[in-house]
């Protein structure tokens, strides 16, 4: 002790008892704190997040703004989730073509890899609904009566009985959903975009949203079930009237002109 | 039997035909001589505009025949069963017995689908005959006396065929009709006072109860076809027993029919008619789908579809309900919920205006006479107008119905188009009107150029001095009849205002409005004098066309 006591005037104590100190907080910290997760997927995240936020800066942000906060021109996307994200980009509803009662789906502006890459970091910007796996919307899953139900309950009143669409208010539209990727049903009712309400799990669980998709797979595909024969849209009675009326009375009227253009001539006495 | 005639005809001619045989054996028994010698040989003119009738009666028929087949499998039942059918979507879902049958008929009864689809696609083509046949009769003036009684008969087949439809596409109890059932309920529950009752009488209870579905298949079945079947065969009788009309023409007259005898020409070519109308019918309910119940599910009062309208002859009251305003009233804890109770109430006034119009026709134009003759159209702009008008107001509310569809297939806002038939309920009617008076008076100054200058033939000749001139090729005489024949009726007069005293007279205000009436019928605003004989002969002899 005498030693220790001889030197506490020295230059380095200090400097010595700094470093001690520096070396139990550093030494309770790595003790005491959270494990890191897995060091690699991290770093190949952070890859993606950044090509996405590369792509977003390009893209997306004269409107969502630099950091995805939002502007005048469009929403706020912190907190919407790669889900939404995989649906807009890729129906091409996003980017946006132009203003409108409500933004048009158009053919896709980027290719799988880049969507997920914007996906992911807008998924960095906060938590939300994140993009389905393929078993979760696979049709062969669900099943379709029960499907048919909840479409008719949940879905039918703004998107018609067999998904064909329908009008809402001041231009807006509920689109048909024939040849909607069941990936992007899935994807849509999750996060309800534009007019859409969502249904998250939490109301709406994934096996019936799986249900819902095995319906729409079922009476709204090209190999779908069409006994009656044309389907004339499957609009319902508006269609069929104009049917009726063009091509029935139509040919009917033709047939009766026939038949009395052809009469029987005279005997002559 | 007929022995004592048997054994004296036998002697004077030897064994008498079977046929014969026959028809001595019914005649002497229904007495089918003298109706066949009355009728048989009846004349009826040639025109394909005489065979919408014939449409109307066949496709009736059609109807008829398919329905019987489908009551054979249908089930007037709204108890509660699970479907195990051969349709997947469907499998494991509870719905009404009335429902499950109808699956079954499209799905597992041998042609049923097929049955039903003619049955509906019949419904659309003899309701459509009914309103274009209507037309017809309106638009040449067919409704005059001595018709004016078959014109209700007519209408009022109408009006019933479209309830009889109604009743029968609410049957299969799919969630589109049972949309439309539930529809008819709140127009009923509108009903100031006893609306409630009316609905829980028509329902059993609370809405849909167990009731409506045996109650509209009795009503569909049964009684409507029942009234149906009656006036369809006055409304024949009526035409053999008034003759049919014709239109105008060399050796027609308001005393004759120009035409084919019935038997053994009409018979012939009605009977081949009914298997063309049959076979059209047939061939469109082959290709196209009508009414596919298993895509819209059982009826849940808990589920509605966008795009529910009714079948396109109601389509006219679903747009009166979409395009008026959602007004009420409420007052003293009780609520007029004027936004049903107005289109509730206008619906039959939309349809009354053209069944009434004969009537008024002949009251303010005081003509009683017979007519057998048909008009022209052009030749009676206000009638004319009056039916396009009618026609312009009918479409126009169709557009309401469908306002939805309109919407999404024109890239339009509902709003827009909801706006637009407001305005256009009252103006388009009045447009119409006066746009289609001032055609047919255009076409009548066009006849009379015709009858007087005869025919432009594009051919230009150039005379010796110089001019250019078209040629002008004289109307045969046939035509000439046919654009002079109509008679130019005077609008009523009622004399001068005052007497040879210089007191003024005493006018029923009645007689006044009825004046002016007749004067916007027939004064000179409303036809061009047709050329009279001096001035034919005045042009014709003098030296050619300038």
């Amino acid at each position: 002790m005498k030693k220790l006591s001889a030197r506490r005037r020295h230059p380095l104590a200090a400097l010595v008892v700094l470093l001690f100190a520096l070396a139990a907080t550093g030494g309770l910290y790595a003790a005491l704190a959270p494990a890191p997760k897995a060091q690699a997927d991290d770093s190949s995240q952070s890859i993606q997040i950044s090509e996405g936020k590369k792509l977003f800066s390009v893209g997306c942000a004269s409107c969502h703004g630099a950091r995805g906060q939002g502007s005048s021109d469009g929403p706020s996307l912190v907190g919407v989730g790669s889900a939404a994200v995989d649906f807009q980009v890729g129906t091409g509803r996003m980017p946006a073509q132009q203003p409108g009662p409500q933004i048009q789906k158009k053919p896709g502006q980027y290719t799988q890899g880049q969507i997920d890459q914007l996906a992911a970091f807008i998924a960095s910007l906060g938590p939300g609904p994140v993009t389905p796996t393929s078993d979760q919307y696979d049709p062969a899953g669900g099943d379709s009566a029960k499907g048919g139900e909840l479409f008719r309950t949940n879905c039918s009143q703004c998107h018609n009985f067999v998904g064909k669409g329908g009008a809402l208010t001041d231009g807006k539209y509920a689109p048909t959903l024939k040849g909607v990727d069941p990936k992007h049903i899935y994807e849509a009712m999750q996060t309800g975009p534009q007019n859409m309400p969502s249904f998250p799990d939490t109301t709406m669980p994934s096996q019936a949203k799986a249900d819902i998709i095995a319906y729409l797979q079922a009476v709204d595909t090209a190999d779908s079930k069409n006994p009656g024969g044309f389907t004339l849209g499957s609009l319902g009675p508006v269609p069929e009237g104009l049917f009726a009326y063009i091509f029935g009375l139509g040919a009917l009227i033709a047939v009766a002109t026939w038949v009395a253009a052809r009469t029987t001539k005279a005997k002559k006495s | 039997m007929s022995t004592s005639t048997e054994t004296s005809t036998t002697t004077r001619r030897g064994p008498k035909h079977p046929g014969q045989r026959v028809a001595e054996w019914a005649d002497s028994r229904v007495g089918l001589y003298k109706l066949g010698k009355s009728n048989l040989r009846k004349i009826f003119p040639d025109h394909w505009s005489f065979m919408l009738g014939e449409v109307c009666l066949y496709s009736f028929t059609i109807l008829i025949l398919t329905g019987v087949y489908l009551t054979l499998f249908f089930h007037p039942s709204m108890n509660e069963v699970v479907y195990n059918g051969p349709y997947a979507p469907l499998q494991g879902v509870r719905m009404s017995d009335a429902y499950a049958s109808t699956m079954h008929i499209s799905f597992e009864v041998r042609g049923g689908l097929l049955i039903r689809q003619i049955h509906h696609w019949s419904a659309l083509i003899f309701i459509a005959g009914m309103i274009v046949h209507m037309m017809r009769v309106f638009f040449t003036g067919a409704f005059r006396k001595p018709r004016e009684l078959n014109w209700l008969f007519g209408w009022t087949l109408l009006f019933i065929g479209m309830f009889e439809g109604f009743t029968g596409y609410s049957l299969p109890d799919d969630l589109l009709s049972g949309t439309g059932v539930r529809f008819t309920e709140g127009a009923v529950l509108s009903t100031p006072i006893v609306g409630t009752y009316l609905s829980m009488f028509l329902f059993g209870g609370e809405f849909p109860g167990h009731n409506f579905v045996p109650i509209f298949y009795s009503v569909h079945i049964l009684l409507l076809p029942g009234i149906m079947a009656g006036l369809l065969v006055a409304h024949l009788i009526l035409v053999f027993y008034h003759k049919h009309t014709q239109f105008p023409g060399a050796g027609k007259t308001e005393k004759n029919v120009v035409g084919m005898p019935f038997f053994p020409i009409y018979t012939a070519k009605a009977g081949g008619f009914f298997f063309l109308v049959f076979g059209v019918i047939a061939a469109i309910a082959a290709i196209a789908t009508i009414n596919p119940i298993w895509t819209m599910g059982p009826y849940r009062p808990d589920q509605v579809s966008t795009g529910a309208q009714p079948d396109w002859y109601m389509g006219f009251s679903e747009g009166l309900i979409r395009v008026m305003p959602g007004w009420e009233i409420n007052a003293w804890g009780h609520t007029l919920v004027l936004g049903v109770f107005i289109p509730l109430m206008v619906f039959p006034v939309v349809l009354a205006a053209i069944a009434v119009y004969p009537f008024i026709e002949s009251w303010v134009t005081g003509d009683k006479s017979e007519h057998h003759l048909l008009d022209r159209p052009r030749n009676r702009p206000v009638r004319t107008g009056f039916g396009v008008a009618w026609l312009t107001l009918y479409f126009t509310l169709l557009i309401g119905g469908g306002n939805d569809l309109w919407a999404t297939h024109f890239h339009l806002s509902i709003e827009t188009i909801t706006w637009s038939v407001r305005v256009g309920f009252f103006v388009l009617p009045a447009l119409a009107y006066f746009a289609t008076k001032r055609i047919c008076l255009g076409l009548q100054r066009r006849d009379r150029e015709k009858v007087l200058h005869g025919r432009e033939t594009g051919i230009i000749k150039r005379l010796p001095h110089g001019e250019f001139i078209e040629v002008h090729e004289p109307l045969d005489q046939e035509q000439l009849h046919v654009l002079t024949a109509h008679p130019q009726p005077q609008p009523l007069e009622i004399g001068p205002e005052v007497d040879e005293n210089g007191v003024e007279r005493k006018v029923n205000p009645v007689t006044k409005v009825r004046a002016r009436l007749s004067r916007n019928f027939y004064g000179e605003h409303s036809q061009i004098p047709k050329p009279t004989v001096e001035e034919y002969d005045e042009i014709t002899s003098g030296h050619g066309h300038h």
